[in-house]
């Protein structure tokens, strides 16, 4: 009989640890992956944070200019690969299948296998720190030849990016075949939720790049190891011939982590402004065009190596066009928000966040794209003002307000705003005090990546380090907010926000069911 | 808005601002400095249409105001025209970039060519036809970085040998590396071009005043990458033609004779020398090392053991590892004289010597 009774409920699953080992459920593996993804970010916050210290004041005070170096490759492999893309992936997972009525992922043991290959990967490259010689310093781009150089963490790196690639490339397929395979009747592609085309184009990204990736990072190991000379000059090879084929990944990459990100910003605004998003097909297209757009623009990573003229000038007309599905975006977004009827809960500030600060990072991108003032500013801090303004509070801060915004779905429960208005304005504040003056020492020509500055870069560092303990610090209102959520969150409604409108709100309960949709709805 | 209101600051027009490039030094300077500026005022203007009617509306339409929800979702002539605009906005940026680029490439017809090689962690200035060549590294002491000493007013933005140019005349760079990718970074130039192993690129510049101007490399390339600044002294016509005249007297002083048997004593005050430049980086001053990357002097087996293996990784470098190849960037004499150092310094007691004829000897 009580074979039969579990049966019911869940199919007889596992509890405990062994639960999450063996689940082939969406949103146990959406859980996994957005813990994940959120036990990263603190990990890739910790060594930001000593970056900070040290560059806190001019002179060497807390590390070595080679650990120095070890903190910045760690940071940005461990932000990009661990948080950042995780998170996303944990997303589509709980929310694809919701969002147009499947029951699972296409795919549900290899879905447990995609996430299960993270934690492997991320071990590998953390524990790079304590091999001799310490964790690759050759920054996350593994530039050769300095990248030849170096210790057997490098080799540690390039088979932690082999790993998460698979995981990727996995995870993306499934992806892909679930949207295209299980919508429910009525569902036709062009009702689907922006978040589902969004990861939809995304995965196709996925698909085309990290292949390309998991190839120049095996040249880099043969190269290493097997007696190759593919980016060795002295043996005939071409070091720049490598920063083509990563930045062919690397530039569609920035798209993987920030058009999903468009997705659930387009989720949040018309469910707060309780009107439908304006533009929905534009905004489709606007999606494809940028990815499309993504594949032709790597080479303005590079316009220092010195190519061609006119390579120079495609590139960086190529990356100005960019702007206008971008902008396209944008002009949706207000135009939602356009004689809405509005209120501000924690999703919608982190949305409203995300438009204006993305948009900065989006104009700081437009001057980049200039080749002649990116000759001045690539490689100095205003390159990293740039992408942290379209990685933090472009992707990061839609991954919060998609947080916010379904937590009480995927709990049942309401989490504090309270909290959560506290959680986005020190956010907001800090973030701006860390990464605004970054645009400044740019400018006045501090270059990236050194442990040490000069003294004119003094006042610009102190502040962005004061900054950037008090974002760092910030991030843990977010822990409190999520834990009392699940343990004491007052009962949400099935229907959390009353301008929502996609199937998880207007069919499912909160929470919902282990396997809902084992009926499929029908869409009208 | 407060963000706004910094970002105006940011495109003010105040000479040497603290919000903005360098004064420019140069006419591809001025230029890419003019097209910042314009670009600037573009983004800020955009930025204030776009935002203020978010703001408006995020002001205005509020359900705590009363407001009620419209449900239009689309205006096909709108999406047109916000499409359309952008693009002509994107082209009347493109021309005057495209310019910009044009004469930023045209390194033709140069008064002066100079070789500038990258080095971990120094450069190197080849006035092929002066016949000048000299390295140029960090000056900052070492307890300034420390924090042991109070920093200079241009801390690591000094160096022992800067590079000297005459003001008004086209001087090409010729770029290229030695090891790994760096890049040469001049911005009251306007240059940042990527010296890189096994290729020579080009870059040039027309210094406007005579002065000295600061960079720094801003190509991540290993542990001092923060280390190796660029010191370009630009001196009038006559100051120049005097320069080189010193430069070459002070080369024909300075050269060691590589035909000479010299005593341990003279091997050992040269060996410091070289040393201290070359290899103390890594290895230390006091030969200790940074283990495991950077291997103690003091007690290695290589600078203990056999002299041949010695001069050999000196000369040849290590594959895989930092350590570079010397044996074309250093001398005879010099050579001879840090190996000498290696076997009989720092903790070492070998007692043997190696002379300027052994290295002369194995070259061939």
């Amino acid at each position: 009989m009580e074979a039969t009774h579990a049966q019911d409920h869940g199919h007889g699953h596992p509890t405990g640890l062994m639960r999450w080992i063996t689940t082939t459920n969406h949103k146990d593996i959406g859980t996994l992956y957005l813990w994940f993804a959120f036990i990263m970010l603190l990990a890739g916050g910790c060594l930001a944070l000593l970056i900070r210290a040290e560059l806190f004041q001019p002179g060497m005070q807390v590390v070595t200019p080679e650990f120095f170096n070890q903190l910045t490759t760690l940071h940005g492999l461990i932000m990009v690969f661990g948080a950042i893309m995780p998170a996303m992936v944990g997303f589509a997972n709980w929310q694809v299948p919701m969002m147009i009525g499947a029951p699972d992922m296409a795919f549900p043991r290899m879905n447990n296998w995609s996430f299960w290959l993270l934690p492997v990967a991320a071990i590998m490259l953390v524990s790079s720190f304590f091999v001799p010689g310490g964790a690759s310093a050759g920054g996350w781009t593994m530039y050769p030849p300095l990248f030849l150089q170096g210790g057997i963490s490098n080799d540690m790196t390039i088979f932690a990016v082999h790993i998460l690639g698979i995981s990727s490339i996995m995870g993306a397929i499934n992806i892909v075949t679930t949207i295209l395979n299980m919508r429910a009747p009525g569902m036709t592609m062009m009702k689907m939720p922006l978040f589902v085309w969004t990861w939809l184009i995304t995965a196709y990204l996925l698909i085309a790049v990290m292949p390309v990736l998991a190839g120049t990072v095996t040249m880099l190991l043969t190269d290493r190891h097997f007696g190759t000379n593919f980016f060795n000059a002295a043996g005939g090879g071409d070091p720049v011939m490598f920063q083509h084929i990563f930045w062919f990944f690397g530039h569609p990459e920035v798209y993987i982590m920030i058009l999903p990100a468009f997705g659930i910003v387009s989720q949040v605004i018309p469910a707060f402004a309780r009107k439908p998003l304006f533009g929905y097909a534009s905004m489709v297209y606007a999606t494809g065009s940028i990815a499309i757009l993504s594949f032709i623009v790597w080479a303005h990573h590079m316009f220092t190596t010195g190519m061609p003229t006119s390579a120079q000038l495609f590139f960086m007309y190529a990356t100005m066009l960019i702007a206008v599905p971008t902008g396209v975006k944008v002009f949706n977004w207000v135009a939602t928000m356009w004689r809405g009827s509005m209120t501000f809960e924690t999703p919608m500030l982190f949305a409203i966040g995300f438009v204006c600060l993305f948009t900065i990072g989006g104009f700081t991108g437009l001057v980049l794209a200039i080749t002649p003032v990116d000759i001045q500013l690539q490689d100095t801090y205003y390159v990293v003002a740039h992408f942290h303004y379209v990685l933090v509070s472009g992707s990061l801060y839609a991954i919060f307000a998609g947080v916010y915004f379904w937590l009480p779905k995927w709990t049942g429960r309401m989490y504090d705003e309270k909290l959560g208005k506290l959680h986005f304005w020190l956010s907001t504040i800090f973030f701006n005090i860390l990464f605004f003056p970054m645009h400044f020492l740019g400018l006045a020509g501090m270059p990236r990546r050194i442990p040490d500055y000069a003294l004119q870069f003094a006042d610009f560092n102190a502040l962005a380090t004061i900054g950037a303990f008090g974002f760092g610090l910030s991030q843990l209102i977010l822990l409190v907010v999520v834990l009392k959520c699940i343990k004491s969150g007052a009962k949400a409604a099935d229907h959390t926000w009353e301008g929502a409108e996609s199937l998880e709100w207007t069919h499912l309960p909160s929470p919902p069911p282990y396997h809902s949709f084992v009926i499929p709805p029908i869409v009208k | 808005m407060g963000a706004l209101a910094t970002l105006m600051s940011m495109a003010a027009w105040a000479e040497e601002s603290k919000y903005n490039l360098p004064t420019p030094q140069s006419e591809v300077a001025q230029e890419i400095f003019d097209l910042h500026i314009l670009i600037m005022w573009v983004c800020v203007g955009i930025f204030v249409v776009v935002f203020g009617a978010m703001f408006y509306s995020i002001w205005k339409h509020r359900k705590s105001a009363g407001h009620k929800a419209a449900h239009f979702h689309e205006n096909t002539t709108v999406e047109v025209i916000w499409t359309i605009i952008p693009f002509i906005i994107l082209t009347a940026m493109a021309i005057p970039s495209t310019k910009a680029v044009l004469n930023m490439r045209d390194a033709s017809n140069p008064d002066i060519t100079i070789k500038v090689t990258g080095y971990q962690w120094k450069w190197e200035y080849d006035y092929r036809t002066e016949g000048i060549k000299f390295l140029s590294m960090l000056s900052t002491p070492r307890d300034q970085i420390e924090g042991s000493a109070k920093k200079g007013e241009n801390y690591l933005l000094e160096v022992d040998n800067a590079m000297v140019v005459p003001v008004g005349k086209k001087v090409r760079l010729l770029l290229t590396a030695n090891d790994v990718i760096h890049a040469w970074w001049v911005p009251a130039f306007g240059i940042k071009q990527d010296a890189i192993p096994g290729y020579i690129k080009d870059a040039w510049f027309i210094a406007k005043t005579p002065g000295t101007f600061r960079g720094q490399c801003a190509e991540l390339c290993g542990k001092d990458h923060g280390f190796m600044p660029i010191v370009v002294e630009v001196k009038s016509a006559d100051d120049y033609a005097k320069w080189v005249a010193d430069q070459k007297a002070k080369t024909a002083a300075v050269t060691l004779d590589p035909n000479k048997t010299y005593s341990a004593g003279e091997l050992k005050a040269q060996g410091e020398k070289v040393y201290a430049a070359n290899c103390a980086a890594c290895h230390q001053a006091n030969g200790a090392g940074l283990p495991p990357a950077f291997p103690a002097i003091t007690g290695s087996k290589i600078a203990t053991g056999d002299k041949a293996a010695h001069i050999a990784i000196v000369m040849n470098g290590k594959p895989g590892t930092a350590m570079a190849a010397f044996g074309k960037q250093l001398n005879d004499v010099d050579l001879a004289a840090v190996v000498s150092y290696e076997r009989n310094a720092l903790g070492n007691k070998t007692g043997d010597l190696v002379q300027p004829a052994d290295i002369k000897a194995l070259r061939k």
